[in-house]
């Protein structure tokens, strides 16, 4: 009995998720146009702000979305900003290394 | 809502789709770190050398890079789109839709077949006498382009192995409305393909 209503409240999340699904791709590739279009103008170091702007705001739709972090259990979201901390500290200490030197 | 009684065993045994799905994560994250180390790489080798990156970056084609982002994209919405169509039992829909995935990364394959072509009829590959001869930091600006897109290539490769038995466990009932997690853990690989390329193409591609 349960397990029939979450499998049909698992139908309904599906059925709602094609056109939402399509909306965010939409989303990724009009960022994407946006990137380029951006990277062609003259807005020298600008340009590596902007771009890595909208690579961390089109991964962020994949992961949610595609990935569905959003709708998964709170775990998997915790999991994933620790491992990404991890990594900025890896790098943002690299860089101090070697700006400062 | 689950409601547990005292000695409550899940419907399914052994099933534990949570664990799968964290597991394929943790695997991700290693992937991550992988790719990471070498965006630290060429994140120090740029700041050494501005102006030789700068060189570099534009001998690379912008508009074949645009090309096969959006085709990336596109694939990872057709696996989302397939893993939806399982959880409604549509079977054949959810294996047309791995189908054209599979399609989509070959065509990305082929692009850069042709774009690494491109670059060795100039005389541009590893250790090349006409690379050597090019000033430090073209030469790492280009070690660093063959190895991870080439290493994210061969992520595509396995991605594209890995949708193919997706495919078959769905044609054989494996994979099916009830029992889908195998799917989803190969959709995340195939997310986690895309996003490694969402920063890769900036990096080699935009950043001049």
């Amino acid at each position: 009995m349960q397990l029939s209503e979450e499998h049909q409240q698992d139908v309904n999340h599906h059925r709602t998720s094609y056109g939402h699904y399509v909306l965010v791709w939409l989303g990724l590739l009009a960022f994407t146009g946006i990137t380029v279009t951006l990277s062609g103008m003259d807005l020298g170091r600008w340009v590596i702000i902007s771009t890595l702007a909208i690579a961390s705001i089109k991964s962020v739709l994949v992961a949610n979305v595609f990935m569905h972090l959003k709708s998964e259990d709170k775990v998997f979201t915790v999991f994933v900003l620790v491992a990404v901390a991890t990594l900025a500290i890896f790098i943002t200490l690299t860089f101090f290394d070697y700006a400062f030197k | 809502m689950k409601t547990t009684t005292a000695n409550s065993q899940p419907v399914h045994g052994h099933r534990d789709d949570v664990g799968t799905k964290i597991g394929m994560w943790l695997f991700l994250f290693t992937e991550l770190i992988l790719f990471g180390g070498m965006f630290i790489l060429y994140a120090v080798y740029r700041f050494k050398h501005p102006e030789e990156f700068h060189l570099a970056a534009k001998e690379l084609d912008t508009f074949v890079g645009t090309v096969n982002t959006m085709i990336l994209l596109t694939s990872s919405l057709t696996v989302a789109m397939s893993i939806a169509a399982i959880g409604q039992g549509r079977k054949n829909l959810s294996m047309a839709l791995i189908g054209t995935t599979v399609l989509m990364a070959l065509a990305f394959l082929v692009n850069k077949y042709f774009e690494w072509g491109h670059k060795f009829e100039h005389g541009i590959y590893p250790r090349s006498p006409e690379l050597l001869a090019k000033p430090p930091g073209e030469i790492l600006y280009f070690g660093l382009y063959f190895v991870m897109t080439g290493l994210h290539a061969l992520h595509v490769l396995i991605g594209m192995a890995v949708l193919v038995i997706m495919m078959v466990f769905i044609k054989k009932g494996v994979i099916n409305r009830q029992s889908y997690v195998r799917l989803e853990a190969g959709g995340l690989y195939w997310h986690l393909v895309d996003i490694i390329w969402i920063f890769l193409f900036p990096l080699f591609y935009l950043i001049h």
